[in-house]
């Protein structure tokens, strides 16, 4: 099974890290080496090990090894494998949108919004269409937050409001009014078959047509969720996975900010 | 007296149970007065009508909706429906269809004696509860046959969308030594006051709960159970707006276990507290008469609140559920209580208070297959670290002889499962249930250490809370987010223009049939 594994073979790769041509790290320099698993559609024998280190070649794989295979059920095989990437990125050339805000901790953004602001920003949260995940809107918004980051409703300068799950986008709308919500955070967990960008695009569109679009301050979050997707859609700003209360918070506070000087 | 490992007073725990009990009886007290449009479509179900008309409305709404709308379901579906029978000398499903089609207004008919209304309807009451006994009958035959899986049994999801997808990935998982196949609900099913029809393809996140779906499923295990010699438990969701009309479909087909809880729909999905507490009753005396091993949702209180802070909310509502299924005739061998690992992994001995919880659990509910729900909370997208969580996961489920085994996949917080993710999580769950197996029977513990502490702190606070819910009342205890730090009140959510008060006409004749599981 591991045969190549501790191969002596020489293998001669330039060692110098080039950040115009990076590959994934092993444990040297440009050796490419990745782990991938993966299950094909077909029986455990010689033939379909074959086929999975064909398929590791297609997707640019040298010397790949098959480092263990194991039939599921009938028809379908297991495979974990390693192999070198031949591919290189140009890391120097990325240009990734992103929150241009600073990150501030709850006291600095608490003190921002005094000096700044003087008054504390109503901000209005919901899971919404219907999705039932309250996962990450309440890791941003409730008391306790998560990981070590209080939610924005324990913050003094934010009145929050946390909907729920499986809130519908007009009632979202209705309540924003009747709150005068300074902002509207999103969380969208359900991605299977981009349900999730249906429902954001019609909450852009509701608040349009309600000429509430440029009043609020509109942010969407949730696991696969990007910054790029998030703006694409017509948003101010969009989380994914790794961000947490200090994240918004920080940027909801210095867009606010930003909106009163223009 | 019981022995405890954790050096827990039963005293305590039984005036526990009485407290519950308390809580449970002025629960049930209300339930008695009400019906529901749920409750309704479930009777219309028993007594044989399904289908759907020309619109896609099944046949169960048409009649009930036909009823309500007019104000007159205080008396219950089974008085006009009976009446009907008696006038037209149809049956149930032909006079559904003729409804369907406006050609039947079955409130408008002569009354007949309500005796001889009832008396009307028994035959069909009878075939239906002959033919959910015979289900259990043929349960029973591939028990004592074929035979099961050992406990904790292996329990997994499939979430497609697509039934016929499912059936592959269900009988692959089987075959790789699940015990138990859940077929996840297409996200949004439980906020739909109907159930859907046919065999489905199209779901979000997970497959539509329909009697078809049901009956592909059911055969697809029964072949794969022969072809393992184990019986493959099949596991639904009778939760939510539809919660006995999905009871009744499952013992119709078979199910053996349901997701079954009103303060689950109450706290997560903000269904009517009212509506889905009076469904429950109906769908708890179904499922227990079916022989279906209820679960309880208890494990997702944690997803929201703290697990070492809120773990008593967990037992004080494990206790309610407990007597709340009693009042409905549950034995006990079929309360699945719920609760889940979801301890922060940071927490320092956070494997001790989580083991501590457990056996806890174990001992207070000595009877009961104890519903153990996985990490998902703090998984994290990094796999490896998953496996691991899951791994102590699963040895706190052997250490404490946990019931049903919700196996945790690595993938949990990425995408559904892959058929690999499955047989990863069930390598995991076999080694440690097999290397680990009498470790219950070994290690006792320290007197007054950790363990024994919070065993003991929990059970206080369950006892504390309990009492406040007494003196508050159970709708009121809702209405402060006692659980899971959600409020719900007495009159939100959805659903509530479908409870109605019972009338002097009323009869639901399945209920004294089949409450308390009379063989």
């Amino acid at each position: 099974m591991s045969s190549g594994l501790y191969s002596t073979e020489e293998r001669v790769v330039d060692q110098t890290l080039d950040l115009a041509k990076i590959r994934p790290y092993g444990d040297t320099m440009n050796d490419g080496k990745t782990q991938i698993s993966f299950t094909l559609p077909v029986p455990c024998n010689d033939e379909a090990i074959e086929a999975a280190k064909q398929i590791l070649k297609k997707m640019g794989f040298e010397n790949p090894q098959i480092v263990y295979y194991k039939e599921l059920t009938k028809g379908f095989t297991f495979f974990n494998c390693y192999g070198s990437s031949v591919h290189t990125v140009d890391y120097t050339a990325i240009h990734v949108p992103k929150v241009e805000s600073s990150v501030m901790d709850m006291c600095e953004t608490d003190e921002y919004i005094k000096e700044h602001i003087g008054r504390k920003i109503v901000v209005l949260g919901a899971s919404t269409g219907t999705d039932a995940h309250t996962v990450g809107i309440d890791a941003v918004m409730n008391m306790k937050g998560y990981a070590g980051h209080y939610g924005i409703e324990r913050y003094e300068m934010f009145e929050a409001l946390n909907m729920g799950s499986q809130v519908l986008n007009e009632d979202f709308i209705a309540k924003a009014i009747e709150m005068k919500a300074d902002a509207l955070l999103v969380s969208q967990t359900v991605t299977q078959k981009d349900v999730h960008i249906k429902n954001m695009t019609e909450l852009v569109e509701m608040l349009e047509a309600e000429g509430l679009r440029d009043k609020v301050i509109l942010v969407c979050g949730g696991p696969r969720i990007t910054y790029e997707l998030a703006k694409e859609l017509g948003y101010d700003a969009g989380f994914g996975m790794n961000s947490y209360a200090d994240d918004v918070a920080s940027f909801i506070a210095q867009e606010m900010v930003a909106r009163m000087i223009q | 007296m019981k022995q405890s490992k954790l050096g827990l007073d039963f005293n305590k725990v039984e005036a526990a149970r009485e407290l519950a009990g308390n809580i449970a009886e002025n629960v049930q007290q209300f339930v008695e007065q009400y019906t529901t449009v749920a409750v309704e479509r479930t009777l219309c179900r028993l007594m044989g009508i399904d289908g759907i008309d020309e619109n896609e409305v099944p046949l169960p709404n048409v009649v009930v909706d036909e009823i309500h709308g007019k104000g007159l379901l205080n008396q219950g579906v089974l008085f006009y429906l009976g009446n009907a029978m008696l006038e037209t000398g149809l049956s149930p499903q032909e006079i559904a269809k003729k409804i369907s089609i406006g050609e039947l207004d079955i409130t408008t008919l002569k009354l007949n004696a309500l005796s001889d209304i009832q008396q009307a309807v028994n035959p069909v009451v009878l075939n239906t509860v002959d033919r959910i006994r015979n289900n259990v009958k043929k349960r029973n035959d591939y028990l004592s046959t074929i035979g099961e899986g050992t406990k904790p049994y292996l329990y997994v999801i499939v979430a497609t969308g697509n039934i016929y997808e499912d059936v592959v990935q269900a009988q692959a998982a089987a075959r790789q030594g699940a015990d138990i196949i859940a077929v996840i609900r297409t996200t949004g099913q439980s906020l739909l006051d109907y159930v859907p029809y046919g065999a489905t393809t199209e779901g979000f996140g997970g497959t539509f709960a329909t009697q078809e779906n049901f009956r592909i499923m059911r055969n697809a295990l029964d072949e794969v159970g022969e072809e393992v010699g184990r019986y493959i438990r099949l596991c639904n969701y009778c939760s939510g707006l539809c919660m006995p009309e999905i009871a009744a479909m499952g013992a119709l087909e078979r199910l053996d276990v349901m997701l079954n809880d009103a303060l689950y729909g109450i706290l997560f999905r903000d269904i009517n507290p009212q509506r889905t507490i009076i469904d429950q009753y109906f769908s708890r005396v179904i499922n227990g008469f079916a022989g279906v091993i209820i679960n309880t949702g208890e494990d997702n209180y944690l997803t929201t609140a703290d697990a070492f802070e809120q773990a008593h909310t967990v037992l004080a509502s494990d206790l309610i559920n407990e007597q709340l299924a009693k009042l409905a005739g549950m034995p006990e061998e079929q309360m699945g209580l719920g609760h889940a690992f979801e301890m922060d992994p940071e927490l320092e001995n956070g494997f001790l208070y989580e083991l501590a919880q457990a056996q806890m659990t174990r001992e207070i509910f000595p009877n009961a297959p104890l519903k153990y729900m996985p990490p998902t909370k703090f998984m994290t997208g990094n796999i490896f670290k998953g496996q691991i969580q899951n791994a102590l996961f699963n040895e706190i489920a052997i250490w404490t002889g946990q019931g049903l085994q919700l196996m945790g996949m690595i993938t949990e917080a990425v995408h559904t499962p892959f058929m690999s993710d499955r047989y990863l999580a069930i390598e995991n769950a076999k080694y440690i249930f097999h290397n680990m197996k009498n470790i219950g029977d070994e290690v006792e513990f320290k007197e007054g250490g950790l363990v024994q502490q919070r065993a003991k702190k929990v059970l206080n606070n369950a006892l504390d809370l309990l009492e406040m819910i007494v003196k508050e009342g159970f709708f009121e205890a809702l209405a402060k987010g006692q659980f899971a730090d959600v409020k719900r009140s007495k009159t939100g959510g959805k659903g509530l223009a479908g409870v109605v008060a019972k009338s002097e006409n009323y009869f639901n004749p399945f209920i004294e049939m089949m409450k308390g599981g009379k063989q």
